[in-house]
Parts: structure tokens; C-alpha cells; sequence
């Protein structure tokens, strides 16, 4: 008794194999659309390579770009074959993959899950990235004559003012390093001199702060230097004025901004591998399934127009179960010598496709089935 | 003698049927797109609109906005004749409307070119109105307590910082404002009174700029106040020194923002035309083609297409007289049969 047995005419397959082949190419567009995702991630996540140390988080946008890639692929060829099925000539030739690209379907679709999983466990490894790229760009800020730091004060600069932050914690941190470099200080002037001598490192540490951490929404002109002396500046105290400079620390914003598009991808990527497995499990096993096994029965009854049963398994669970388990025994048995049939292991081997001997339209005699 | 004729067969008239129908699909995309831009550049001067004074002219993009919904409507009404022109019933209820359709769509060419050339010719008005209003805004960005001037000064920093410049013709426009408020003046300061007192004015002038107006590529920190004293800071001379703040002036900045922006507009709107014209030629011939066949029963039969009926110089006569016949229906015509009317 075979499970969930169907009949189906010719009309019928061939609309079958359309709609497998229509779902299959939209399939290819959600792989497209991984592929996307993940070359975008990539392309933001090297945007500002300078500022990140450690490049650990490379594998996320990786990964999700070769999902993306075998998506299609996997997908084209499930598209392809199912346009191949409505020619019983070319069916012909994808008889024997059908069952591999079914396990790889299931076995990709995995790979997709993992994929989604991935972009949240990124956050805590780009954190401490971001933590440790910010310190070093802070520090060489000021290292424009130096050969592979000319452009990181512009970077720095430019990412102050994008995400409206200031220094790597809050703009306090300008303070403690020497952000101008000794090529514009004049060391002849003894205020300068005192100042290089206040600490022990020789650095020139004073309380101000580059002009990009100015905040643009300030009803007043921006104080950047001796931010931290009132009697400095007319009616200023610095303890109370927040609008003067971005409060915020530039780790914060980044990994705000980095939080944001990976949440984005991680939900479409999520709602992409449901539409896969519902994609995958109902519609192409199951019809794939049935196109295969009513294109079977098509050729056994030789007719090509003739309407044919189509199923899922050909026996019950059960039988199906005893029959390939009966299979892996005799695959056990290769090495032995079987006497009881004369030595040939081919006999009791049961066969699930009935032999087609001599001319059409005379009814098949049923093999005894050994079991 | 017709204007350009072609024959015509059975595959002929169903090519050019197919080819008008996807071509007339093309023109509503290009319809879509015009009006798409009008909307973008609607909202690109709305978003200028204070450094232009809030007195920019909007005629582009509304007429851009207009155009791209009629072309819509225009092309979309001829690919459906088109759909329906080699089935003889449908074809027949949109026969009477045709001579009308093809006339709108003379007009709707001569309201594309006239879109076209105000694209061309408004960008004089764009940097008319973008010269008075900067100059405003310099003036104002101080008043950040008067009510409908506050976010005079973060919208001018912004554009500072986002096209690149400083002040309106260069950075010198800032030496002749004052930029900072009296808020934040100490008036007891000697430094101060002195400065208010030396220009006719009162102002508090000095020869500094705003940060906005830092060039973040420059090597060295950024030096924003006494702008022309080299011996202020080390190793500084203001003639030379090129990147410490941005030299173009923000005029020249936006007006060439718009310009390329109204530039390659009007280059889309003429293409269009020349998509519209090939669209009008490609209906009068299929139109003639199915009019003219001997057969209207046997689709197999030839026929004959034309752009004009007659050649061009006997068309625009015809249409001279016909103009002419119109002014006249209201005069007494001598010794006809018209009734005078007194």
C-alpha cells in the first residue's frame, strides 16, 4: 500500500513541474537577496576597516555571502531540473541526482539557519574590536606625516561629525593623549615647553578637543579649547552646557549603527530560511517526489500521454523500512558466500521497479517478492 | 501623394503592433521617472529652501510632477489601443478617439519642450536666488534666539559641512558679519569694546570663521580664528596655506549642485520627446495600416501605412484653411444660404 498515493494525468504533471519551477526561481531571488545582504555588510564592515582592530568579524558577512551564492546555485538546478521534467527524454538524465539535490536542499537550508544565528553573536566581538581600533585611532590622530596613517585624522574626523560622537568613551578622552602633532608646536615659547615637561611621557595633553567633535546644534559659536575652564569663556559653565560638543562616545554610536543593520539582516535572513524549509519541505520534496515517482510509472507503462500514480513511498512505512534495512544487510553480506541460492546474492535482492517484457498492452505478470 | 507610405502585410502590422505596445510600456516607465525626479527635486529645494531666503520659484518641479502624471495617462491609454489594434471589435471602439489622442499628443510634446527649455533657463533664477539668500543667512546665523531664525546657524553648518564650503563668494564673507551673538560677549572686556567700537556699525568683526567651515583632510589641527595673522600661529602663512579651511565658496557649491541636478533633467525631458514622437509616428501608421485595408474581414490582406495623407506642404495648407474657416463661421457670407444674423 503506498503512502498518500495520487493519480496524475499529463496536464496535470506538467502543471506540477511549472509550479516547482516557479517556486524554485523565486527561491533564487531570496538567494540573491542573501548574497546582497551580506556583500553590503561587508562593504560597511570594511568602510571603516581603519577603526577596527582584529578582524575576527570577517566570517559572518563571509558566510553569508557563500549561502547567498549556493542558494542560487542550488536553486537554479532544482529550477532547471523541474523544467527539464515535463520531457520525459530529460527527465531522463536527472533520475539519478533527484535524491542528493533533495538531501542537499535539507542540508543547505541548515546552513541558512546558522547564518541568522550568526548575526547576533557578532555584537560582542565587534564591540571589543571597535574598543580597541578607537584607542589606536585616537592616538594617531595626529600622525599625518606618517606612511599608513596620513588619512586617519580625515577618518576620524568625518566619523565624528557622520555619527555625531566624540573620542572613543566621551570627549574626555582627547585630553589624555597629544592629539597635535610636534611639527606645529612652536618649542621655542616657554608656555609650550612647560606644558611638553607637566608629564612624564613628554606629551602635549591640554583640554581641548579637534573641531569635528563641535556640536551643530549649539545656539553658541563652538568652544574647543580650555573646555573644561569656565572663567575661560563668557557665561560658560561646562558642568551644565550639553549641546557644546556630541556627548556621546564614538564606540557607542558605531556599535549602535553595526547593532541596527545586523538585527535588519538577522530578521530577513530568519524569515528567508522559513521560506526555504516551507519552499524546500512541502513543496519540492513532496512534488519532486510525486513528479518523480509518476514519471517512473509513466515509463514503466510505456505510454507518455497515459494518466499515472504518483506517491510518496511505494509501500507503507513499514515495509519501506524492512526492504532498505534488508538492503544494508546484504551490503553487509557483499564478502560472503551466500550457498542458499547457489551463491548468487542478486536473488535475494527484492526490486521495487517491475521489468518490462515483451509487447505493449499485455497485462505484467507480478515477481513473487522475496522477503 | 501620402507622406512616407509603407506596405503593409499581415506580420507587419503584428510586429509593429507588438513593437508600439512594448514601446508605449517604455514611455510610461520614462513617465514614472519624470515624475519621480519632480518629487526629488522638490524636496532638495524644500530642504535649501533657507539658504535661498524661502523665495526659490518651484515652476520646474511642479511642471515636472504634472508632465511625468500626464505621460503616465498618455502612454499608457496608447498601449492599450495598441493591445487591442489587430482585434477588428475592440479596435473599432477606439477608432473615433484617435485623431483627437494623436492631436493631445502633439500638445503634450509642445508642453515637454517647453519644460525642457524652462530647465535650461530657470538655473539663472537658482543662482539669483541662492546669491541674495546666502548673503541673508551669513547675516543671520547669529540669531539663534529670534523666533524663525533659529536653525539659521545649524542649516548653514550643515551646508558648510555637506557641499564643502565657506561663506558666499569665500571664507572673507565671515570677516564682515558678526557671527557671534552678544549673548556671549563679554561687554566688561576691554578686547571686546574696543573691537565693537572700531567700525561705524558697533559690530564685533573679527577675521576668524566658523568650525563648520574646517577642512577635515587638512594635516594640522584646524585654525579658525586670526585667519590672516601668520605670526599667530607656528609655521603658518595664510597665502599659501590651501587646506587648513575649504576655499570654494558655498554659491558656487549649491549652484552647481542644482545646475548638473536641472541639467541632466532636461536632457531626460528631450530624450523623452524623442521617444513620444516615435511613439505618435508608430500609432499613425498602424492606424492607416488597419484603415486601409480592402478587406477589414480577411486579416491576410496588405495595406498601406502613412505619417500624412497628403505631403507635408498640402497638409499645412489644408490646416491654414481650416484655422482660417473657423474665424469666419460668425460673418455674413454674401449670396449663401446661411442665415445672417443681424
Amino acid at each position: 500500500m503506498a503512502v498518500l498515493r495520487l493519480k496524475f494525468t499529463k496536464n496535470e504533471r506538467d502543471k506540477l513541474a511549472q509550479v516547482l519551477w516557479i517556486l524554485n526561481w523565486i527561491s533564487v531571488l531570496t538567494g540573491i537577496l542573501l548574497f546582497s545582504l551580506g556583500l553590503f555588510l561587508k562593504v560597511e564592515i570594511n568602510k571603516r576597516g581603519e577603526l577596527m582592530a582584529e578582524r575576527d568579524i570577517q566570517y559572518v558577512p563571509n558566510m553569508l555571502i557563500a549561502v547567498g551564492l549556493i542558494a542560487c546555485a542550488i536553486n537554479f538546478l532544482g529550477g532547471k531540473i523541474c523544467y527539464d521534467c515535463v520531457d520525459t527524454n530529460k527527465f531522463l538524465r536527472w533520475k539519478l541526482i533527484m535524491l542528493p539535490y533533495i538531501i542537499c536542499t535539507f542540508f543547505f537550508t541548515f546552513c541558512v539557519l546558522v547564518g541568522a544565528l550568526m548575526c547576533y553573536s557578532m555584537r560582542g566581538e565587534l564591540e571589543e574590536s571597535l574598543n580597541l581600533g578607537l584607542t589606536e585611532a585616537i592616538r594617531f590622530y595626529k600622525d599625518t606625516d606618517t606612511p599608513g596613517r596620513c588619512f586617519l585624522k580625515r577618518t576620524v574626523d568625518m566619523l565624528q561629525m557622520e555619527f555625531h560622537c566624540c573620542g572613543n568613551n566621551g570627549y574626555k578622552d582627547w585630553f589624555q593623549i597629544q592629539w597635535i602633532s610636534n611639527r606645529y608646536l612652536d618649542m621655542s615659547q616657554k608656555e609650550v615647553v612647560d606644558r611638553l615637561r607637566s608629564n612624564v611621557e613628554g606629551k602635549y595633553l591640554m583640554s581641548g578637543v579637534p573641531f569635528s567633535c563641535c556640536n551643530l546644534n549649539s545656539p553658541r559659536p563652538c568652544i574647543q579649547q580650555h573646555v573644561t575652564n569656565n572663567s575661560a569663556h563668557f557665561n560658560y559653565e561646562h558642568q551644565t552646557e550639553a549641546l557644546n560638543l556630541w556627548m556621546r562616545g564614538c564606540r557607542e554610536a558605531l556599535l549602535e549603527y553595526y547593532t541596527h543593520i545586523m538585527q535588519s539582516i538577522g530578521l530577513t535572513v530568519l524569515l528567508t530560511w522559513l521560506f526555504e524549509v516551507m519552499d524546500a519541505c512541502l513543496s519540492v520534496l513532496t512534488g519532486v517526489r510525486y513528479l518523480q515517482t509518476s514519471l517512473e510509472n509513466v515509463l514503466r507503462q510505456g505510454d507518455l500521454n497515459s494518466e499515472s500514480d504518483g506517491w510518496l513511498l511505494e509501500n507503507s512505512f513499514m515495509e519501506t523500512a524492512r526492504t532498505n534495512l534488508n538492503i544494508i544487510k546484504c551490503l553487509g553480506k557483499g564478502n560472503q558466500i551466500d550457498t542458499a541460492n547457489n551463491g548468487d546474492p542478486n536473488i535475494n535482492v527484492p526490486s521495487t521497479s517491475k521489468a518490462h517484457y515483451g509487447p505493449d498492452n499485455v497485462p505484467l505478470k507480478e515477481i513473487p517478492e522475496a522477503s | 501623394m501620402p507622406f512616407m507610405p509603407v506596405k503593409f502585410n499581415l506580420q507587419k502590422r503584428v510586429k509593429l503592433a507588438q513593437g508600439l505596445w512594448m514601446i508605449y510600456w517604455l514611455s510610461v516607465i520614462v513617465g514614472i521617472l519624470l515624475f519621480s525626479l519632480g518629487i526629488f527635486f522638490k524636496i532638495e529645494l524644500r530642504k535649501r529652501s533657507e539658504m535661498m531666503d524661502n523665495n526659490e520659484s518651484h515652476l520646474v518641479p511642479n511642471l515636472l510632477i504634472l508632465v511625468g502624471l500626464l505621460a503616465c495617462g498618455v502612454n499608457a491609454f496608447g498601449g492599450k489601443v495598441c493591445h487591442d489594434s489587430l482585434d477588428p471589435i475592440k479596435f473599432a471602439k477606439w477608432k473615433p478617439m484617435l485623431k483627437p489622442f494623436l492631436l493631445l499628443c502633439c500638445g503634450f510634446n509642445a508642453l515637454l519642450l517647453l519644460t525642457a527649455l524652462l530647465c535650461f533657463l530657470m538655473q539663472f533664477a537658482v543662482y539669483l536666488t541662492l546669491a541674495e539668500g546666502l548673503k541673508n543667512s551669513i547675516k543671520f546665523y547669529k540669531d539663534t534666539d529670534t523666533p524663525g531664525r533659529c536653525f539659521m546657524k545649524r542649516t548653514l553648518d550643515l551646508t558648510q559641512i555637506e557641499f564643502r564650503c565657506c561663506g558666499n563668494n569665500n571664507f572673507r564673507d565671515w570677516f564682515e558679519v558678526q557671527w557671534i551673538s552678544n549673548r556671549y560677549l563679554d561687554m566688561s572686556n576691554d578686547l571686546v569694546k574696543d573691537r565693537v567700537l572700531s567700525n561705524v556699525e558697533g559690530k564685533y568683526l573679527m577675521d576668524s570663521v566658523p568650525f563648520s567651515c574646517c577642512n577635515p583632510g587638512s594635516p594640522r589641527p584646524c585654525i579658525q580664528h586670526h585667519l590672516t595673522n601668520n605670526s599667530a600661529h607656528y609655521d603658518y602663512d595664510h597665502r599659501i596655506e590651501e587646506l587648513n579651511i575649504w576655499t570654494r565658496g558655498c554659491r558656487e557649491a549649491l549652484f552647481s549642485y542644482f545646475s548638473s541636478m536641472m541639467t541632466s533633467i532636461g536632457v531626460l525631458i528631450i530624450a523623452t520627446i524623442i521617444l513620444e514622437s516615435v511613439d505618435m509616428a508608430g500609432l499613425k501608421y498602424l492606424t492607416t495600416a488597419l484603415e486601409t485595408m480592402e478587406d477589414p474581414e480577411n486579416p491576410e490582406c496588405e495595406s498601406d501605412g502613412w505619417l500624412l495623407e497628403k505631403g507635408v506642404k498640402e497638409t499645412f495648407g489644408d490646416l491654414l484653411a481650416k484655422l482660417k474657416t473657423l474665424g469666419k463661421t460668425n460673418q455674413v457670407v454674401e449670396g449663401g444660404d446661411s442665415v445672417s444674423i443681424l
